[in-house]
């Protein structure tokens, strides 16, 4: 090694360095202190100078851990994260096709149906869906004759009706990607798989999926990341948790044990958790579709 | 060592030496200043102008005794009030020197800091001898006083008249009567709920444990222990979650109604029965039932008895940060006084604290005799520990009566889950 190239490594540094700034200050620090508060006993008390704060090492964690309500909530938010992730690209891939194949105006009613379901803002969306499904006055029990049905009393049913809601306002984002995506595909190779005769399901599966596959990757972190961390839907749609907190998932419940209850640290412990798991699932996924030789 | 504790270690010298989370200063203020400014934060109501009237009325007294000073109110809503006096605790510089607050919070806010101790103060108070004992029990946290009691409030049963005449029902003199005139109407006019009530309706439900005899928490002040599954306390909740049901008020709609949704039921025609405050009055009187309804004592257990209702109300305390504490107390007093007590009754109707105004008043108003009546036989308070703003906030009881009345959980189990986590939160936080 030469100085010269010593010197020369700084570099890239140095033009990283107002990237690396902005990242640190709005990424890392929130992170850190996230971190820090996590290893502490901090409640409102601590933050409003009533107790002195207390280090507790793993304390919070191991009060987590040893919570059997965080077990059963992670485990409601894997499944209800895997459901809304495999709904969304589901809808949002077979609409992306069906795109392609319709005509001008009805490719456009489609593109701005979602277009408005996607600028719909949460609260929003939620408290609309909400009253669709209302036992008193919601269109879908009268058409469906259902009586005064409540839709959010089970666990179930109340989780399937937030799925809806979920699916509905991220999968034009799904949408629109893949059909740009689709758009891209060379012409000639769509009409050589036609010519020789692969129906719909066969033309996606082996010559769509695979030369959409960075896009698909992309997409599929994407969705997982924001269905893991579902807060406003089922915060509104099931009144904080649902009936005995049976609704519950990871963000909410961390929402209520750090603001409504004024536990920052233990709080603060589930959003750390929920940090590692997400980077855990979100690198294990790029680890796999590289080992299959795919590069992003 | 092993690696986690070694981290540990690591992390627990780089952390406590380096650096901590923040808190800030909330030490009393030193500075007892006979000038400035005074800010105060009182509770917006439904219709606020009543208040802000004899509210005023308290300041320009209060400045005319006191030259050079101000007084700034600040009306805070009350969905977000538990935000606005957080972030005053954690901000004291910005702080209001007095609050309005609930009086289930006193003891959670004096664990944060927040609020002064005025025992001297409020000994020295030649009106406070007047004061019943369940408010000042409600302004108490370790034998020493936060603040003066504003008003109380309290719930008796609300009950359609023109209804019962029709299907010719006595008025319920026990809880038994009640809970089979609840469903005798239900049977009879199927799109009413008989009495209406809600899984997450915690000081509707606490009367028909307390009347069985059960209690929350038994012990005092540092020793609590959580007495919800006692079998005195299952019992009440036994008799209260048998309200839920299509005989009565069906699980799928009443199981996540809270108070106010269950005074709406009421107000607007949907239901023959609800346990309501003298503070929902007005809400009732301007819904459709106007003129079809009396108000009686809930009952108790045995003919004759009122079960025991819950105080509920407001104090108004001074705030430790303040640096004007002999001003500060001067107007909490003038705002707490017997006299606005009794102007504030007759603007807004809030329940004076005082036994003797009470009594003054209720001979004026027939509609509050009922609820005096409640007070006077007796209330109940939530434990004064600083744990119990966690129970409540965590949904605790909430989440043990919907347990209960979805059927996922037996009367016991979901009692016994319940009191795991009250003696939880009492073990760490007093």
């Amino acid at each position: 090694m030469t100085s010269v190239t010593h010197g020369k490594s700084w570099t890239p540094w140095l033009y990283l360095a107002p990237a690396l700034v902005v990242l640190g200050g709005l990424l890392a620090y929130p992170i850190y202190q996230l971190g820090l508060i996590s290893l502490f006993h901090y409640t409102q008390a601590q933050v409003s100078g009533g107790e002195p704060t207390t280090f507790e090492g793993f304390g919070n964690y191991a009060e987590l851990f040893g919570d059997s309500q965080f077990w059963e909530v992670l485990l409601a938010t894997v499944l209800f994260a895997a459901a809304c992730v495999l709904s969304t690209l589901a809808v949002g891939c077979a609409l992306a096709v069906l795109l392609t194949r319709v005509r001008a105006v009805p490719r456009l009613a489609l593109m701005l149906a979602a277009l408005g379901a996607w600028a719909t803002p949460a609260v929003t969306g939620s408290t609309v869906w909400l009253f669709l499904f209302d036992p008193d006055f919601g269109p879908v029990n009268r058409v469906l004759g259902l009586g005064d049905h409540s839709w959010t009393y089970g666990r179930l049913s109340a989780f399937f009706l937030v799925l809806l809601e979920v699916v509905w306002c991220s999968f034009p984002f799904v949408m629109v990607t893949v059909y740009a995506g689709i758009r891209a595909v060379p012409a000639e190779v769509l009409e050589a798989a036609s010519l020789d005769g692969a129906s719909q399901w066969r033309i996606w599966r082996s010559v769509l999926a695979p030369i959409l596959r960075p896009i698909l990757v992309v997409v599929t972190i994407q969705s997982v990341i924001w269905d893991f961390k579902v807060f406003t839907q089922i915060y509104v749609m099931t009144n904080g948790g649902g009936i005995a907190g049976q609704n519950l998932v990871l963000n909410v419940y961390a929402y209520q044990k750090a603001f409504a209850s004024s536990q920052y640290s233990l709080g603060s412990a589930i959003g750390v958790v929920m940090l590692l798991i997400l980077l855990v699932v979100t690198l294990a996924y790029l680890r796999l579709l590289r080992r299959q030789g795919e590069e992003l | 060592m092993k690696l986690p504790a070694r981290l540990a270690v690591l992390l627990a010298v780089t952390v406590a030496t380096a650096c901590a989370p923040q808190t800030s200063d909330n030490s009393a203020s030193d500075k007892d200043e006979q000038t400035g400014t005074l800010r105060v934060w009182l509770f917006q109501e439904v219709s606020n102008k009543p208040k802000e009237k004899v509210v005023d009325s308290v300041l320009a007294a209060f400045e005319k005794d006191h030259e050079d000073t101000d007084v700034t109110v600040e009306y805070i809503p009350v969905e977000t009030r538990a935000q606005r006096i957080k972030a005053a605790f954690n901000d004291p510089k910005s702080a209001p020197d007095l609050i309005e607050y609930g009086n289930t919070d006193t003891a959670g806010y004096v664990k944060d800091g927040g609020l002064l101790d005025i025992t001297e103060e409020f000994g020295a108070w030649s009106e406070a001898k007047d004061t019943d004992p369940t408010a000042k029990q409600s302004v108490t946290v370790d034998g020493k006083v936060y603040g003066a009691p504003y008003f109380v409030g309290v719930r008796a049963l609300y009950y359609r008249t023109d209804l019962f005449e029709k299907h010719d029902i006595e008025v319920p003199r026990t809880q038994a009567e009640l809970i089979a005139a609840a469903k005798e109407i239900r049977a009879a006019e199927p799109g009413l709920y008989g009495l209406a009530v809600g899984g997450a309706y915690t000081y509707g439900a606490m009367p028909f444990v307390w009347a069985h005899g059960g209690e929350l928490a038994t012990g005092k002040g540092g020793s609590y222990a959580s007495a919800i599954d006692s079998p005195a306390a299952q019992k009440g909740i036994k008799a209260y979650t048998s309200l839920f049901g299509d005989d009565n008020c069906p699980a799928e709609t009443c199981a996540g109604m809270g108070g106010n949704d269950t005074v709406t039921a009421f107000a607007s025609g949907k239901a023959a029965m609800a346990i309501g405050g003298d503070f929902s009055h007005a809400a009732v009187e301007a819904g459709k039932v106007k003129g079809k309804y009396a108000v009686v004592p809930l009952p108790g257990v045995k003919e004759g008895g009122i079960a025991p209702a819950f105080a509920g109300g407001n104090n108004i305390g001074v705030l430790k940060s303040t640096s004007h504490r002999t001003l500060a107390v001067d107007l909490m007093q003038r705002l707490a006084s017997k006299k606005t007590q009794a102007s504030m009754f007759d603007a807004m109707g809030f329940l004076p604290t005082f036994s003797d105004v009470r009594q003054e008043v209720a001979a004026k108003e027939p509609f509050v005799k009922p609820f005096v009546e409640t007070l006077g036989a007796g209330t109940k308070f939530v434990p004064a520990s600083p744990a119990w703003s966690q129970i409540d906030s965590s949904l605790v009881l909430p989440t043990m009566f919907q347990e209960i009345v979805s059927g996922k959980k037996s009367v016991e189990a979901a009692s016994k889950d319940a009191a795991k986590k009250m003696n939880d939160a009492f073990a760490t936080l007093g």
